[in-house]
């Protein structure tokens, strides 16, 4: 049995690969911003709670 | 106070980017025509050119803040916040021209069949300045912070701006004319409605790289803060 040949990707699918690499990389990029300021977020809370304990 | 209007600020260009953004996009899939030689693929440009020339705009911004660390050579506040600055740009610059290769990359194997063509001088050479500034984190990040740094840093952005107009000029100086050269000594060969396309995509990605710029920028300063202030607890 043989398998018929892959038609190669049209216009429009390149056009919206490229489109979409860059949507990507937005979107990387916030959820990257997004977990750095909850990282940063948490180390403030410890710093209020290290001086709250030092009076 | 001073923060409050850098926030209000970062603000309103990121608004203006996601306008611009969204206003590019209806442009180029709803108002440019076309084009009657390449087809459909055609449209990639309006946003692999903007990229290219946003990395430009980036690694001339960390050249330029390298050049402030250089000169503020009596003030270390001044060095720290201009190194860090350059950084920023420069890392950005890698990240729009790792989208420039991937896109160009793609729109290569819609036109020409090729993801990739050794042969064409433009594509060559800014794979040479990407690596380049690839190889600029290498450098950084294998010598400890402080001035020394900072220093051999700014030097390397600054060597790094030299090939931008190489890279920019190749296409216009190669004998090859496989990649399109649209904005010759006439003018720009498109149509107006393309032109004012390829305007709001270029305003836009200057402004997402504005915006990114800004946001990143806030985050280490706030990281270094928050460093200082953990030191000063402990």
């Amino acid at each position: 049995m043989t398998v018929p040949p892959k038609a190669p990707p049209s216009e429009w699918q390149y056009v919206a690969a490229a489109y979409g690499v860059v949507f990507v990389f937005v979107l990387g990029w916030v959820a990257i911003i997004g977990a750095k300021l909850q990282r940063l977020q948490r180390q403030l809370g410890d710093l209020v709670e290290k001086a709250r304990d030092r009076g | 106070m001073g923060l409050i209007r850098a926030q209000n600020r970062t603000t309103a260009v990121a608004t203006l980017a996601v306008l611009l953004l969204g206003s590019a996009l209806g442009l180029i899939f709803f108002y440019a025509p076309t084009d009657a030689d390449q087809g459909f693929s055609q449209r990639i440009f309006y946003f692999h050119v903007p990229i290219a020339l946003t990395s430009y705009v980036c690694f001339a911004w960390g050249a330029w803040k390298a050049l402030g660390v250089l000169r503020a050579t009596e003030d270390p506040e001044r060095v720290e916040r201009n190194d860090l600055e350059s950084y920023v740009a420069v890392h950005l610059g890698v990240v729009f021209g790792a989208l420039t290769l991937i896109t160009g990359s793609i729109w290569a194997r819609a036109s020409w069949g090729v993801w990739w063509s050794w042969g064409e001088d433009q594509l060559v050479l800014f794979l040479v300045l990407f690596l380049f500034y690839c190889a600029y984190f290498m450098l950084r990040f294998s010598v400890a912070p402080g001035r020394q740094r900072a220093n051999m840093s700014a030097v390397y952005a600054l060597f790094g701006v030299v090939l931008i107009p190489v890279s920019f000029l190749a296409i216009r100086l190669s004998k090859k004319f496989i990649h399109p050269v649209v904005f010759t000594s006439h003018g720009p060969q498109m149509a107006t409605s393309q032109l004012a396309t390829f305007c709001v995509a270029l305003a836009a990605m200057l402004l997402l790289f504005a915006t990114l710029y800004h946001v990143e920028l806030a985050g280490k300063r706030v990281d270094i803060r928050l460093r200082e202030l953990r030191e000063l607890l402990t």
